[in-house]
């Protein structure tokens, strides 16, 4: 048993967490981060892509030590039907600069690089280590944590939950609500090796450069969904998700929509030839800013995934989590620096310093369209993905059709299938939604 | 559309890393004669196909391929289906990549 008390406990060693113990450490606090992988980044899936902003504010000189993979100098999206897209392509040889703003990694890679840096920093991390229990006084505040490794309790001020979506801890101690499925998304995702040269000749890439692929439609369904290609050195990361609700009401399956994605025409030749050498899944938070649960209490704060903090909309999710572990791990600095006890009212410090930030008024911004998007899942995700592809077709075909008789047959389709008003309303109901 | 599925998932499993907890399921079904809807989800919802039907019509689970994504948890711990906690420390999958 660890007889030392710690001046903060971390629970995880996710981005999150991570950015939280790095952040007390280097001010001075004694830190202890516990991770049940065998290594930090051993249960960790993501796309994915590095923010490079949000970085920066942790690890200014991360660029010349991290393993990055490329940096993004093209953004796709892709409205797909079963045998077409219809794509918007952004490239700028701008983001050719030499600080980018945004690269893919490998989670697993990237986290282990970013753990050896929070011990440097003086943490100590005990990884094989799974949390069971917070540990509390009989007053109900948070005084430690409990392990499957060491019997008897682990002390400190104050306890960071940065344990990701599933977040058992928080949820078995009644401090947050379990996800529900209509709130968390399934990702299921491969890797798919191939030579350098063939991703760069296939991506139209050279050098480090790097591509990033969003894609939505009938790939998955109807039901509230997306796939994403992302470009790597060597690999190309691919993955489709949905909202848990969604495959439980329909019993699809979600290696079927992966394989159904994977055969499609548009991407099938992407990874023609690859070599898979691993087949992951994981949450994603997607009930925004309605589904954050309290963010502290007496001896606890909670950050990251485990808290809801994701950005489903602009496939955000590490960046909110390194940012809220900072800011966390910043208002537990200047409560500790005023001598002051990790109470609920001062820790809530970290909750008006995440308000000011990014994190909440982004999420607060979107705050109605995860409800939008699953109730209205099937005109978003199936009708209108066939109808513009329709639309598309007929715009690029020729055929001897005079165009204004195909613009009239456009629109006739448009309306047949949604109706005057269902599309008005539609429209009206994204528009205030995103506002 | 339906679409022939590339390869089952059983065999993708196959790719990934593990060290099994042997004799420590981390997530056990509740003994049941009929299951649940909720429980008849997971048998298509699970991504590593760790549920099952057995020969009398009930939900069984080996645990091995588990990628420990929650999902079965968020489905069907709520109606006391099945119990699910993290595997022991260092014990589970273990992603190489991500
Ligand atoms: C398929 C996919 C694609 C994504 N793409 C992107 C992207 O491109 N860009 C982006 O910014 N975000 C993306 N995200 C979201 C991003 O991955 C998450 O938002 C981010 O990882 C959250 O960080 P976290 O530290 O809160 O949680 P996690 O990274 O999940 O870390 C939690 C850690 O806690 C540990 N842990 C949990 N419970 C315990 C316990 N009881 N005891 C000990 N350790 C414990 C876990 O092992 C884990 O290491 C994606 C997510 C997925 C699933
Ligand atoms: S956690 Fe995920 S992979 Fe494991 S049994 Fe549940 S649904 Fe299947």
């Amino acid at each position: 048993m660890i007889e030392e008390r710690f001046d903060a406990i971390v629970v995880g060693a996710g981005m999150a967490g991570n950015a939280a113990a790095l952040t007390m450490a280097k001010r001075g606090m004694k830190v202890l981060q516990l991770e049940r992988g065998e290594y930090p980044g051993s249960k960790n899936v993501q796309g994915a892509i590095l923010y490079a902003d949000m970085m920066e504010k942790l690890i200014p000189e991360f660029r010349e030590e991290a393993p990055l993979e490329r940096h993004l100098v093209e953004q796709r999206f892709w409205i797909m039907d079963d045998r077409s897209h219809v794509g918007m392509h952004y490239r700028s040889d701008d983001f050719n600069e030499e600080r980018p703003n945004r690269y893919t990694i490998i989670r697993a890679q990237f986290d282990k690089w970013f753990s050896s840096k929070v011990r440097e920093a003086g943490a100590t991390v005990l990884c094989e280590t799974t949390v069971t229990e917070l540990a509390r006084d009989d007053r109900e505040r948070v005084v430690g944590v409990r392990t499957d490794r060491r019997d008897g309790e682990i002390h400190a001020d104050v306890v960071v939950l940065a344990e990701g979506v599933n977040g058992l801890l928080g949820t078995r101690a009644g401090l947050r609500a379990r996800p529900t499925p209509d709130n968390v998304a399934l990702a299921v995702k491969e890797m798919h090796f191939l030579p350098r040269e063939t991703i760069e000749a296939r991506f139209n890439l050279k050098g480090d450069e790097g591509v990033v692929i969003e894609a939505a439609g009938t790939i998955s369904r109807g039901m509230t969904g997306m796939g994403f290609i992302y470009a790597n050195k060597e690999c190309i990361s691919l993955g489709i998700g949905c909202l848990v609700a969604d495959f439980q009401r329909t019993g699809q399956t979600p290696y079927g929509m992966l394989d159904h994605f994977k055969q499609h025409p548009s991407v099938a030749p992407l990874i023609a030839g690859s070599e898979v050498k691993e087949y992951s899944a994981h949450l994603i938070p997607e009930g925004g800013y309605k589904a954050i649960p309290q963010l502290h209490g007496d001896g606890w704060v909670v950050v990251g995934d485990a808290a809801q903090l994701n950005n489903a909309i602009h496939r955000e999710g590490s960046n909110l989590a390194m940012t809220s572990g900072r800011i966390a791990a910043e208002a537990i600095v200047q409560v500790k620096s005023r001598r002051e006890p990790m109470t609920a009212t001062n820790l809530s410090l970290y909750k008006k310093m995440l308000d000011d930030s990014f994190v909440i008024k982004d999420l607060k911004k979107y705050k109605d369209l995860p409800t939008l998007m699953h109730t209205h899942s099937q005109n978003f995700f199936l009708t209108y993905p066939q109808l513009i592809s329709k639309a598309m077709q007929n715009f690029v075909r020729v055929d001897g059709t005079p165009k204004a008789e195909k613009e009239k047959a456009t629109l006739k389709s448009f309306v047949r299938a949604r109706s005057w008003t269902g599309l008005f309303g539609d429209a009206c109901r994204f528009a205030r939604a995103w506002r | 559309m339906n679409v022939e599925p590339s390869m089952r998932v059983e065999d993708k499993l196959y790719y990934n890393r593990y060290l099994v907890d042997v004799g420590h399921p981390h997530v056990k079904v509740r003994a049941h004669t009929t299951p649940s809807p909720q429980l008849l989800a997971l048998l298509k919802v699970c991504p590593a196909r760790c549920y099952e039907l057995n020969d009398n019509g009930q939900v069984e689970i080996t645990v091995d391929g588990c990628i420990e994504c929650g999902t079965c948890r968020v489905i069907a711990e709520p109606t006391g289906d099945i119990q699910w906690s993290h595997p022991r420390g260092g014990y589970g999958v273990l992603f190489k990549f991500g």
